[in-house]
This record gives structure tokens, C-alpha cells and sequence, in this order.
């Protein structure tokens, strides 16, 4: 049964991009375990516009796991301790009386801090810009069944397409690595006839991408399969490479 | 009467829209690139205009309030898009998707869109498999389909319980690609905060950079509206947090007329409530309906005892268990359409045979399901959806049955367009769920997904080159007008004037408060007393906001509560506006329930005679009543009957 309790929450401030940052600790009492983490960080917020202090800033919106607009690194894992959830979806029955709950912003070279836990994630954009897509105008696309796609394909695109663009990958990984949310585009897309055509041309241009960015090599530890909270597998990083050698033979 | 034209080409329903497209104006590709095209609002209906208006050739301005364009509301969607391709061989056709549309709408919604609307919905799918979206497959691989709410077909195509994100990651493709061939333009994390009109024409926007805090000027040569709805003005909604209705709401104070703003879906399968630090509410698809039976107990006392936590649901005896849609509806069943779903949960719940610990859920039991398919088949098609029940409620949904209560979902009424789906004001669109046009009174499942998609890709890319055509000689705009100045300046003042109020109360407060009001007075059955209660009462939330808000921090800053007061500031004004006009229709049609206009058995009783019409409101000025015009919905291709879902 859920029950109130009693926390603290050490939280990540900064002011902007290139000011310094410091954690700051709020007590927070009689917290309902059925309630939200990110309702618990509203509670803790509307005590903070109380006092006439500035509430802590986070991104959130759909809070329902889709949007992938909420982030947070929370006591050392993106997305909190529970496996296979975002941030909204984090309850804080999770949590027992008297803990001290670390919340920190992604922290990687590829996404700058904006203000205290919001980061700037649009190098995913300009990843995804450098070649994430099939390359098809609107207009008179062949008939929905035209081309048959086995089932297992389908799916397989299917689970490589849950990707929420969070972010998550990034923050789990030593190396700051954006491989995972890379390859999980590229593998959708290699899976699928429509996406085939492109294939290589697509795995290049988004690696560069990717690179240029300031995202880090891939080393293979598996964080990000762990910590990546649609349960993304590193089996497609091994395809996005596997497409990337094939386009860079052809070169 | 006939202010305003809504444009619906003459001839036989089927041959209007290409007619309309064979005799409409284009621009020619060269004159393309020297107009100038602000799409607001990235979900289905803004990526997917601003991405083919972009390969068009015309220069777009796209803007969204998240940190990527991927992260539109329309990425919640979970159940599935609604096509009449017919592969099932049940019946289907263009003309029955149709006719559920504007049956399920309740006969408020015009003909003419609504066909067109059934007539693109198969170039929808075949775009979005062309774009690589992973919709469900047979194991002859070929497209699956599934049923919703309000059709006897099986119609809808998806993706998991993720079609919402898959389309949307389509479009956002597509926009993705555009951007990269400098077709597009993208603002992220910017907010409209007001409408340039010059000349009696859109012109621009004004928007509010909500990284560096500063306004900012844009110019165009036409605007699109694709902010979505304002369910959000319930305050608990299945909308996202920052879901508003601000864009629509400055097009309306510009002279936009708002139309149906009472027309509010309340959707049957959400999350009941379960306590006051709660923040939103999340939907349980529609599709969970198709293997789902939905029941509360038979006997009062049972009802009590399962309150109290002395019995479980799963401990009652099948004749003990009142399974009340299969029993009022036989021929729909569990798949009647939203609003008949959420009004007799409400009706059960009133009655007093309601579960949960406050009595305000019914069960939705899948307990039938695993016996008749296994668990491993319920498991493939819910199994994400079962997972988010499980780490919200911390409940086992195969083992016990979920709790479920309506929610506010979605918002039929809108900014009043045309058949081009231009507003009132020249040069300004409205697409998506931020328009009004296709749904009439209640929406069908499946059937958002379809609109925003159908109006961004297909339609808006035809009906604005005819509205362009005309605007080739003319310049692009430099942000120096007068006009431009004057909108600044007055938004200036209004983020001034409310960070001056310095006041006791957060912005979350108020809005709970108002939430309140309109869920109690103007949700789900509503009457002209409450009616007029809820707008003294909101009366009261507006003097509560503008002398006892507060807002720490500076307004050239990042300021969330900054921007979360602006929404509010607009939300207190659409609840009025929407409380008005629910006490003006002054009859039961699909989402609005007037308490005193329902059929013996508690169906909503339609009045016909006086109220097939779509009320047009047209803004007076601040502390002035807003006039209502009225656009007849004038059938000449259907009858319009009493909707029945029983037989």
C-alpha cells in the first residue's frame, strides 16, 4: 500500500549555460507515494513560488512516457532506478521514508545546460535532419499494400522506432555516445523496404552528423541498452555499423 | 445571416472536392519561392503542412513551444488512424466513413469536409507506409486493422499502442528533410504570443522566445493556426502540460470567430483521479474497448463493499455483475462511441454503483479476453498500455480489472474556418484539432489522427495556393510595420502588468481552481443554472488571477511560470467563453449533455429545428459580450436521425 513520507531532494541549480552550478537540498514532508516524481518536484515547486524563491527548472509534457521531453539523472541513473520508464512515469513508491533523493541534469558534451535540469537537446534534431527519413514528398505514394513486408520485419522496425529521442543514451553513457538513438533510426529504416534505398547513404550521413557533434565513440558497454527506458537493444548499433561499413567499402 | 461564406463548392458530394481542385488558382513554382508561409504548432496537422508546403517551394516558418518538433501532442495518440481502404472486406467505403463521422458527430459538422475528409484518408496511410512508418502486419505481410468506437468496420490502422507516435515521427521525418533542404525553418522553444494583422490580412506573428525571454517579430504571407485544443482549460485533461489554447485565443481577440467552443470531448477510458497533488490524467487507448467488457457491480451493497476494500472485484459471481453498455447498446456493445461510453459510466457512478476508494471509476475487465485469446495475444496488443496502467496504479491489470472514469480528451469546437479551412481574417488557416471543422459535436476514435494528417498533407497544400495566388505581387514584409510595433507592444505591457501583480497565489493554483469550476459545471452533463453559476464563478477565478497571482523571476529570462500564466490568463477566458455558449445550445448533441434535453432512456435529445447550426463568436472587446452568429448546417445529401447505438 502506498503511504506518505518524508524525503529530501537534492537538486541540480544553475543559472545558465556558462554560469557555475551547485546542488541545493529541499526537505520535502509527507509525500504520497502514489503520487508522480514529477508531481513530487510541483509540490516541491509550488513550496518554493511560496517562499518567493524561483521554482526549479525541468522539461516535461506528455507525462505519460511518449513525448520524451522529460530527462533527469536520478540518484546516478537517467530516468531514476526503475527499468524500462521514463522520468513521468517514475512513482514515488520507489522511494522509502528519510531518503535523500539526488536529481541532476543530463550531463554530456552534445547537450549544453540551458537553466538548472533543462538541457539543450537539438543536436538530436540535426541528427535526425542529416538523413533520419525516407526521402518521399506528399503526394501519390504506391497503394499501403503494395509491397508486403514480412511480420517479423514490421516488427522488429516497430521496436527499433519506439525510440522517444529522450536522450537517456546519451546520459547513461561514459563516452557520451549518441550510437543507440542513431542506430535505432537507421535500423528502422534499414528494416523496411521504403528505407531501404537510402540505407547506407543514411547510416554515413548521420554518423557525420553525429561526430560533428560532439558525441563520443561507441565502446560497447551497454549502458544505454540498460538505462534506455523503451528498452531500445544495442543490437541495432551493431546493424547501424554493419550498414556503415557496407557505405564506406562502396566509397 | 450570411456574414460569412463557407465556401462549399457546388455539385454531388463526391465530385466537390475535385472539383474544387480542379478549378482553384495555384502558383506556379518560380512565384512559390517568394512567399513567405508561418506554420505555428509542429504536432500531425503543423509538421505535416509546414513539410509539404516546404517541398512545394514556398519558404516556411515552423514554430513549437518543446525543445524538438517530435515532441507535439499528437505523439500521445495511442490507438490507431482511421482509413477506408476496406482491406478487411467488411463494407467499408468512403461513403460509411463518412456517415459514422458525421453520425458519431451528433449531425453537427458540414457535409462537404467531412467527405473530403473520408476521401484522403487512404493517401494517408500510403504516405505514411512510404514514409517507413511500422504499422501492425498480417503474417501474409500485409496491413492489419483493428475496430473502434461508433463503426460496425474494422477500419483502424496502427502502430502498437503507439500510432500516435509513429505517424507523428513520419511527419516529423518529413519536416526533418525539409528543414535540411532549406525548405523549412524551425523555431523551437518559441511561443506565439500574438496575431499581425495588416490591411484586414495576416501578416505575422509575434512570438516569445522562451529561452532568452525577449519577443520577437516574424512576417509571412500567411499563418497557420496547428496549436491543437484547449482541453487544458480543465486543468486535469489527457492533454500534455503545456497544451493551451493561447494561439486560437489571440486569432479570436484579432476577430477569428471561435466556433462551438462548448464542444469538449470527455473520453470513456482514462485513469480516475486519486488525489489533489495530481497533475494530469492519462487516457487508456479506445482500442483496449475491443477486447475490454465494462461493468460495475449489480447490487448497491456490492458496490459498497468493494469501496470499503471488504471485496475484490474479481470475488463477484458473473450474474452479480452489471455489464451496463452490452445491456443498454447490444448492437455497439463496449464499442459505443466516446460520449454514450462516458455518460453512462457517470450515470452508473451517480446511481452509486461506482468502484474505487472514491467511488468515481468502473472496471474495464479483460478477464474474458485471456480466456478467449491467452495472455500472450492480450499481451501483444496491450502490452505497453497495461504496463503504464501498472506503474501508475500499481495494479496488475491481467489479474485484476483496471479502474477506469472519463477524462476530458480532446476539443471539437475550434477556430471557425472554411471549406479551405481559412478563417474569417484573409491569409489566416486553422488546421487540426485547433480548427472546428470535421467532428461536429463528439469526435470517433481514431479519427485525430486522420484529421491532422488529412488537413496538413492534403488539403491545406491545395486550398492555401488558392488564397496565394493572389498575393504574388506582394513583397516579402519587413517586421517594421506600425502594426507589427503595436502587437509588441501590447503583449509588452500584458506580461508587464502580470508580473507586476506580485500577489499569494501560483499559477497552478488558480488554474486548479479553475479547473474545478468548469468540470463540475461544464463537463460532462451540464444545465442553465450551473451554467450560469460557473460563469459568476469564473468570474471570480479572473479577479483571483489578476490581483493574487504570483510569478517570481524576470520576464527577459527563461521564466516557466511566466509562460504558464500567459496560458492561464487565456484558459479563464476560453471557460467562459465555452460556459456560454453551452448555455446557449440549449439541447443535448454528442459531447455537450444538457441535463435538461435527454430522451427518456437518458440519450442526448437533439433539437433540430433550432440548433443545426455552428455558433460563430466573434470577440467585442475586453469586459464586453461577444456576439454569436450562426453558420446552418444545411443537409442536402443525409437525414438526420436520432443516433442510435442499440440496434
Amino acid at each position: 500500500m502506498d503511504k506518505d513520507i518524508n524525503i529530501k531532494v537534492k537538486i541540480w541549480r544553475q543559472n545558465g549555460p556558462k554560469e557555475k552550478g551547485h546542488f541545493e537540498t529541499f526537505p520535502l514532508g509527507n509525500i504520497s507515494q502514489g503520487s508522480s516524481f514529477l508531481e513530487m518536484l510541483d509540490i516541491l515547486n509550488e513550496k518554493l513560488i511560496n517562499e518567493g524563491k524561483e521554482p526549479v527548472v525541468f522539461d516535461h509534457d506528455c507525462r505519460e512516457g511518449i513525448c520524451g521531453m522529460c530527462s533527469l539523472y536520478i540518484n546516478g541513473h537517467p530516468h531514476g532506478p526503475d527499468g524500462g520508464i521514463t522520468t513521468c512515469q517514475l512513482h514515488m513508491r520507489s522511494f522509502n521514508d528519510g531518503d535523500t533523493i539526488t536529481v541532476e541534469p543530463w550531463r554530456s558534451a552534445g547537450f549544453p545546460i540551458i537553466k538548472d535540469l533543462m538541457v539543450d537537446r537539438t543536436a538530436f534534431d540535426k541528427i535526425i535532419q542529416a538523413g533520419g527519413y525516407v526521402s518521399v514528398n506528399t503526394g501519390s505514394s504506391i497503394d499501403a499494400n503494395a509491397i508486403p513486408i514480412p511480420r517479423d520485419d514490421a516488427e522488429m522496425a516497430m521496436d527499433a522506432a519506439a525510440c522517444i529521442g529522450c536522450g537517456a543514451c546519451v546520459a547513461a553513457c561514459k563516452n557520451g555516445s549518441a550510437m543507440l538513438f542513431v542506430s535505432a533510426k537507421v535500423s528502422q529504416l534499414a528494416l523496411l523496404p521504403q528505407g531501404r534505398v537510402e540505407a547506407t547513404r543514411r547510416a554515413k550521413s548521420m554518423v557525420a552528423k553525429m561526430d560533428e557533434l560532439g558525441f563520443g565513440n561507441c565502446t560497447n558497454t551497454g549502458a544505454c541498452e540498460v538505462e534506455c527506458p523503451k528498452n531500445i537493444s544495442i543490437s541495432n548499433i551493431a546493424r547501424l555499423n554493419r550498414e556503415f561499413l557496407k557505405a564506406k567499402f562502396k566509397d | 445571416m450570411n456574414k460569412f461564406d463557407a465556401k462549399i463548392p457546388k455539385g454531388p458530394l463526391a465530385d466537390k472536392w475535385t472539383s474544387y481542385k480542379n478549378n482553384q488558382k495555384l502558383v506556379n513554382p518560380a512565384n512559390k519561392r517568394r512567399l513567405d508561409i508561418i506554420v505555428v504548432g509542429t504536432g500531425l496537422a503543423g509538421a505535416s503542412a509546414a513539410a509539404s508546403l516546404g517541398e512545394l517551394g514556398f519558404k516556411v516558418h515552423n514554430f513549437c513551444i518543446q525543445d524538438s518538433p517530435r515532441r507535439a501532442h499528437s505523439i500521445a495518440a495511442q490507438g490507431g488512424i482511421n482509413a477506408a481502404k476496406n482491406y478487411t472486406n467488411d463494407g467499408d467505403s468512403v461513403y460509411r466513413l463518412f456517415y459514422d463521422t458525421i453520425k458519431g458527430g451528433d449531425y453537427r459538422a458540414r457535409e462537404a469536409n467531412v467527405y473530403r475528409l473520408a476521401e484522403v484518408s487512404n493517401s494517408i496511410i500510403d504516405q505514411c507506409v512510404a514514409q517507413g512508418v511500422p504499422f501492425a502486419r498480417e503474417y501474409g505481410g500485409l496491413l492489419d486493422n483493428r475496430s473502434f468506437g461508433g463503426s460496425q468496420v474494422s477500419r483502424t490502422f496502427y502502430a502498437r499502442g503507439q500510432t500516435g507516435q509513429q505517424l507523428l515521427l513520419g511527419a516529423y521525418s518529413a519536416l526533418s528533410r525539409a528543414v535540411h533542404n532549406k525548405q523549412v525553418e524551425l523555431y523551437t522553444r518559441y511561443e506565439m504570443v500574438d496575431l499581425v494583422i495588416i490591411d484586414g490580412r495576416a501578416r505575422g506573428i509575434i512570438a516569445r522566445n522562451l529561452v532568452t525571454g525577449k519577443l520577437e517579430r516574424f512576417s509571412a504571407h500567411a499563418v497557420v493556426i496547428a496549436t491543437g485544443g484547449y482541453g487544458n482549460t480543465f486543468f486535469l485533461s489527457t492533454n500534455a502540460m503545456t497544451s493551451n489554447g493561447s494561439a486560437a485565443w489571440q486569432c479570436y481577440k484579432k476577430g477569428a470567430y471561435f466556433a462551438n467552443p462548448c464542444m469538449a470531448q470527455i473520453h470513456p477510458t482514462c485513469i480516475p483521479v486519486h488525489g489533489e497533488f495530481q497533475s494530469k490524467l492519462t487516457l487508456m487507448s479506445e482500442s483496449l474497448r475491443n477486447d475490454g467488457r465494462i461493468w460495475v457491480p449489480k447490487k448497491l451493497e456490492d458496490a459498497q463493499a468493494i469501496r470499503e476494500g471488504k471485496l475484490k472485484p474479481t470475488d463477484l459471481k458473473e450474474e452479480d455483475r452489471d455489464y451496463y453498455l452490452e445491456r443498454r447498446y447490444p448492437a455497439f456493445g463496449n464499442l459505443v462511441p466516446r460520449d454514450v461510453a462516458s455518460r453512462a459510466a457517470k450515470e452508473r457512478c451517480d446511481a452509486g454503483y461506482g468502484v474505487g476508494t472514491t467511488g468515481l471509476a468502473v472496471y474495464l475487465d479483460f478477464a474474458d479476453a485471456i480466456e478467449r485469446l491467452g495472455k500472450d495475444v492480450v499481451e501483444a496488443r496491450y502490452g505497453n498500455l497495461f504496463q503504464m496502467y501498472e506503474k501508475i496504479v500499481d495494479d496488475n491489470p491481467y489479474t485484476t480489472p483496471m479502474m477506469i472514469y472519463p477524462a476530458i480528451h480532446y476539443t471539437m469546437g475550434g477556430i471557425w474556418v472554411d471549406y479551405e479551412l481559412m478563417t474569417n481574417i484573409p491569409g489566416l488557416f486553422a488546421i487540426g484539432e485547433a480548427n472546428f471543422s470535421d467532428h461536429g459535436a463528439n469526435r470517433l476514435g481514431a479519427s485525430a489522427l486522420m484529421q491532422g494528417l488529412a488537413d496538413g498533407y492534403f488539403v491545406l497544400p491545395y486550398t492555401i495556393q488558392n488564397y496565394l495566388a493572389d498575393q504574388i505581387n506582394v513583397p516579402r514584409f519587413k517586421t517594421d510595420a506600425p502594426e507589427f510595433a503595436q502587437a509588441e507592444k501590447e503583449i509588452n505591457d500584458r506580461i508587464e502588468r502580470l508580473m507586476n501583480i506580485k500577489g499569494k497565489h501560483s499559477v497552478d493554483y488558480i488554474h486548479k481552481q479553475l479547473g474545478h469550476v468548469m468540470w463540475d459545471f461544464v463537463g460532462m452533463g451540464r444545465d442553465a443554472e450551473g451554467l450560469r453559476q460557473a460563469i459568476e464563478k469564473l468570474k471570480e477565478v479572473k479577479k483571483d488571477f489578476w490581483t493574487n497571482l504570483r510569478i517570481p523571476g524576470n520576464k527577459e529570462t527563461l521564466n516557466v511560470e511566466l509562460e504558464k500564466a500567459l496560458r492561464l490568463a487565456d484558459f479563464i477566458e476560453i471557460g467562459e467563453l465555452m460556459a456560454h455558449d453551452a448555455l446557449d445550445r440549449e439541447e443535448s448533441c454528442g459531447g455537450h449533455f444538457r441535463l435538461e434535453h435527454q430522451t427518456p432512456e437518458g440519450e442526448a435529445m437533439r433539437h433540430d429545428d433550432q440548433f443545426a447550426y455552428v455558433s460563430c463568436w466573434e470577440y467585442q472587446g475586453e469586459e464586453k459580450a461577444p456576439v454569436m452568429y450562426k453558420e446552418p448546417l444545411e443537409y442536402e445529401f443525409i437525414v438526420r436521425q436520432q443516433r442510435n447505438y442499440k440496434s
